[in-house]
């Protein structure tokens, strides 16, 4: 059994100080995410729509059984859109709250990588003042000479901060 | 190797509740002077089970209570006590001290040890005697014997023979004899007559009898009591001993009875207070249902339903291995089998659907059940003479919708007893029987239960209800209502007639609740009263919340479900009767009402090609007490629908109660109507406000 998990892990530098990131490729930055908040990767599919919502809220899809919202990034961080292609995928996370946990899915260019990124690596977000909020910035990261985005998703799909703009636009 | 009994204790607690329940419903059965003994057995049993139970458990406290109260009631099944109001009234306060108890315990909450003594108390002396004159007097002897029994010390012989098997039903005496040990002082005789030479014993078997000389001031009851679990499985003899000091023991018998009197007098003193201490309770009780109506809990399942659902998966089983026999090797010539085994498939999942739904669905009884008790109790303190009728109680619905309806229910029944049904002198007055009828019934109408209230009482005061609607500015004046619409007045906010703020209803939070409960439920409460001759609150609820029939409409490319209950018709839009006020909100007249058109696209920012009202349809809805035309592209079909939440990964969206998903797998949103009416309404107040800003 466990032969097999370190066999299943082979090519992955194991290493318990690590967390492992998925990352992926949203308008050139690199951005990445607790892989062990991905519940799946999965095509873009048709959505249907719910009124009222902020734009980046892009519908609901069933996910066997269970309605999942999809929220597009690009929008989301009023990144300018561009039409879905093949390498548009939809990344569903499990989102942790007071409330409970929620799945919502997130509308990304691609998937790219997984990274092992030890804790003590990353580094705070620079303040930009007012200019840009960084709150959903976890931390950021150089992986081969590249910086990577680590993003706080529990406060990036917070419900209460989908509200709070939702207020702004009414 | 111990068993961890805590994971028994919550089905003891829901036995309990269970055996509670019946106590309650047949103490209220129960015609003081002419008790059925087969009732008291049933109660007598009830609270048996519980003392038993909480005695496992360890819960010394209930044990104690319930062990006085049985005793009470095993001299009222013995015919030596007379079932008296009274006895009744102090029963009763005991199931609800009980109740209070179990579930103190349950929560771990700490417990009104007050009230626990004081109707502990009450109950002792009942036990006593003569607290009751009236016991004393119809049965001046048995209570003399009883005080016998009771008051000094006295001898017993137990003869204790059980039978060969005794070890197999998991008794053990040993058990029996230390318990008895506990009572009193015994001295045990051991008979090894019977035991068979060590080569034939069968160490399974019981072979040993004990004579057993109590001593010690204990009760033949007490000791029945010992034996109850082995009563079947041995021959019991329980016999007094006439001692030679049969004189000194009557001496003391006195004494005690002297004591027994200077008690009595306490427990009056007691008694006095708790009236007081009884009244707060009464409120109580509703709030812990309330708590209790709050948890998931569990649900207890008839086996038939449960073989029936084993069938079904079985049948379901066969289909699926044939199929995929089928599909193995499949040849077009075999389409004719497929079509078949599809239409099989289809029937199958069909029925284990409406199965499973099943398993959810309990009698309305178990809501019904809790009336008796708040009739009788409101009857009395409001100095009413009421009687409840119930009928269709085995009407089943979902249980999440029966725990909802629960306070709803008693609001309207408590409305009714207090306002509508008038006291015995008026109803005299009033050429009308002195006993008023309050009857709750409930049946099945299409996809829903309808349970209606109705009470013989003086019905609603249209003029009453009008004149408080416009001092609060409800209706303006001059407004002509028709009569419904005023009764359906006391629906809104803030609003009660009552004269004077009673302890019962009043407080002008009703109604309202009421409704918005109802409406919860995805339901509808109206009202039809007639002056003098009484009112009918009729409430109308799906008989589930996880699947709703529904009309699929098609607004562009979207596709929303409407839940049928609030469609009242859809036509076809005839130009001739829209309106337009201002060049703003558009009115639709029908027949003799205008209703202001929601156009869906404008609404949901949906984009569809069809913006001219001719070419839709106009679907008329209801939501709130407002009626309101919906513009919609088509009507699609009706389904039902399996109701998924928006809000578990979502958040809540106006005018949207839901979704669900089609078919072809796709998701459809549910309308909310009554949340869409308020929706477009808000709408319509924002773009005026803001035309009134720019004018």
């Amino acid at each position: 059994m466990n032969m097999a998990q370190v066999m299943d892990m082979d090519g992955i530098d194991i290493n318990s100080d690590d967390d492992q990131y998925l990352t992926f490729i949203l308008a050139g930055e690199e951005y990445g995410v607790d892989i062990l908040r991905v519940q799946e990767i999965k095509g873009w599919d048709q959505v249907t729509q719910i009124p009222n919502t902020p734009d980046y809220v892009k519908g609901v899809i069933n996910l066997r059984g269970t309605i999942v919202p999809i929220i597009d990034l690009r929008e989301r961080f009023s990144l300018e859109s561009i039409p879905y292609g093949a390498t548009t995928v939809v990344i569903v996370l499990r989102v942790e709250s007071d409330t409970g946990s929620r799945i919502m899915g997130i509308v990304v260019d691609a998937v790219s990588e997984v990274y092992n990124i030890a804790e003590v690596d990353l580094k705070a977000a620079p303040d930009f003042g007012q200019a840009i909020s960084t709150d959903f910035v976890h931390g950021l990261s150089t992986v081969d000479e590249k910086m990577v985005i680590v993003l706080d998703i529990d406060h990036l799909l917070n419900s209460s901060v989908l509200s709070s703009l939702d207020k702004n636009i009414e | 190797m111990g068993i961890d009994i805590s994971q028994f204790l919550d089905t003891f607690y829901e036995e309990s509740f269970e055996g509670l329940d019946t106590m309650e419903t047949e103490l209220l059965a129960l015609n003081p002077g002419a008790a059925d003994s087969e009732s008291i057995n049933t109660i007598f049993r009830a609270a048996h089970s519980i003392k038993g139970g909480s005695g496992t458990f360890g819960l010394n406290a209930v044990a104690d209570f319930t062990h006085v109260l049985e005793t009470l009631l095993d001299e009222m099944r013995d015919g030596k006590r007379d079932v008296t109001q009274q006895a009744v009234d102090l029963m009763l306060s005991s199931v609800d001290v009980l109740r209070e108890m179990l579930s103190a315990l349950r929560e771990s909450a700490d417990l009104d040890s007050e009230r626990i003594t004081t109707v502990h108390d009450q109950l002792e002396a009942m036990l006593k005697g003569g607290d009751d004159g009236k016991a004393a007097e119809t049965a001046p002897t048995d209570e003399a014997v009883d005080g016998v029994e009771q008051g000094g010390n006295s001898k017993w012989t137990v003869v204790f023979k059980p039978f060969n098997g005794l070890y197999r039903t998991g008794n053990d005496p040993v058990r029996i004899i230390r318990e008895l040990d506990d009572l009193c002082s015994i001295v045990s005789e051991i008979d090894l007559s019977t035991l068979p030479e060590f080569d034939l014993l069968d160490p399974e078997e019981c072979h040993l009898s004990w004579t057993i000389h109590l001593d010690g001031d204990i009760t033949e009851a007490q000791i029945k009591d010992v034996f109850a679990w082995v009563e079947d499985d041995c021959e019991l003899t329980v016999e007094k001993v006439s001692s030679p000091h049969a004189d000194v023991e009557n001496d003391s018998d006195a004494s005690a009875a002297v004591v027994a009197a200077s008690e009595e007098t306490i427990d009056a003193a007691k008694e006095t207070e708790t009236p007081a201490a009884t009244a707060p309770a009464v409120k109580k009780t509703p709030a812990a249902k309330k708590a209790a109506a709050g948890e998931s809990g569990s649900i207890r399942v008839g086996i038939d339903k449960v073989d029936a659902l084993i069938n079904m998966v079985g049948e379901l089983v066969i289909t699926q291995s044939m199929l995929n026999q089928l599909g193995e090797e499949f040849t077009m010539d075999r389409v004719q089998r497929l079509q078949e085994g599809l239409v099989e498939l289809e029937q199958h999942t069909r029925e284990l659907q409406e199965n499973v739904m099943r398993i959810r669905m309990l009698p309305i009884s178990f809501s019904f059940n809790r009336f008796p008790r708040l009739v009788h109790d409101l009857s009395s303190k409001l100095n009413k003479k009421i009687e409840l009728k119930v009928s269709g109680e085995q009407t089943e619905l979902d249980k999440t919708v029966m725990e909802k309806i629960g306070d709803p229910l008693v609001h309207l029944v408590r409305n009714s007893l207090d306002h509508g049904i008038e006291s015995p002198e008026e109803r005299v007055k009033q050429g009308k029987p002195e006993t008023g009828v309050l009857s709750l019934n409930a049946y099945h109408q299409g996809g829903n239960i309808v349970i209606e209230i109705t009470d013989d009482g003086a019905g609603l005061n249209a003029e009453k209800i009008l004149k408080k609607a416009l001092e609060k500015g409800i209706v303006k004046e001059g407004d002509n209502l028709p009569p419904e619409k005023i009764y359906d007045l006391i629906f809104q906010p803030g609003f009660s007639t009552a004269e004077q703020v009673s302890d019962v209803s009043g407080r002008g939070v009703g109604m309202d609740v009421v409704r918005r409960n109802v409406k919860d439920l995805g339901g509808a409460v109206e009202v039809i009263s007639e002056p003098g001759v009484g009112s009918t609150f009729t409430i109308r609820l799906p008989l589930t919340l996880a699947i709703l029939d529904g009309q699929l409409v098609r607004v562009g490319d979207e596709t929303y479900v409407v839940p049928l209950i609030s469609i009242i018709e859809s036509l076809q839009i005839n130009m001739d009767n829209v309106n337009s006020i201002a060049g703003g909100a558009e009115l639709y007249k029908l027949r003799n009402d205008y209703l202001p058109i929601i156009r869906l696209h404008e609404l949901f920012c949906v984009e569809t090609e069809n913006h001219e009202l001719s070419g839709g349809l106009l679907m008329v809805v209801e939501g709130d007490g407002h009626q309101a035309g919906i513009f919609v592209d088509d009507l699609l079909g009706q389904q039902q629908v399996v109701i998924k939440s928006l809000e578990s990964n979502f958040k809540k969206v106006e005018g949207l109660s839901g979704a669900t998903i089609l078919g072809d797998g796709t998701v459809a949103l549910i309308l909310d109507i009554p949340g869409l009416v308020s929706l477009s309404r808000h709408r319509g107040d924002a773009s005026a406000s803001t035309q009134a800003a720019v004018a």
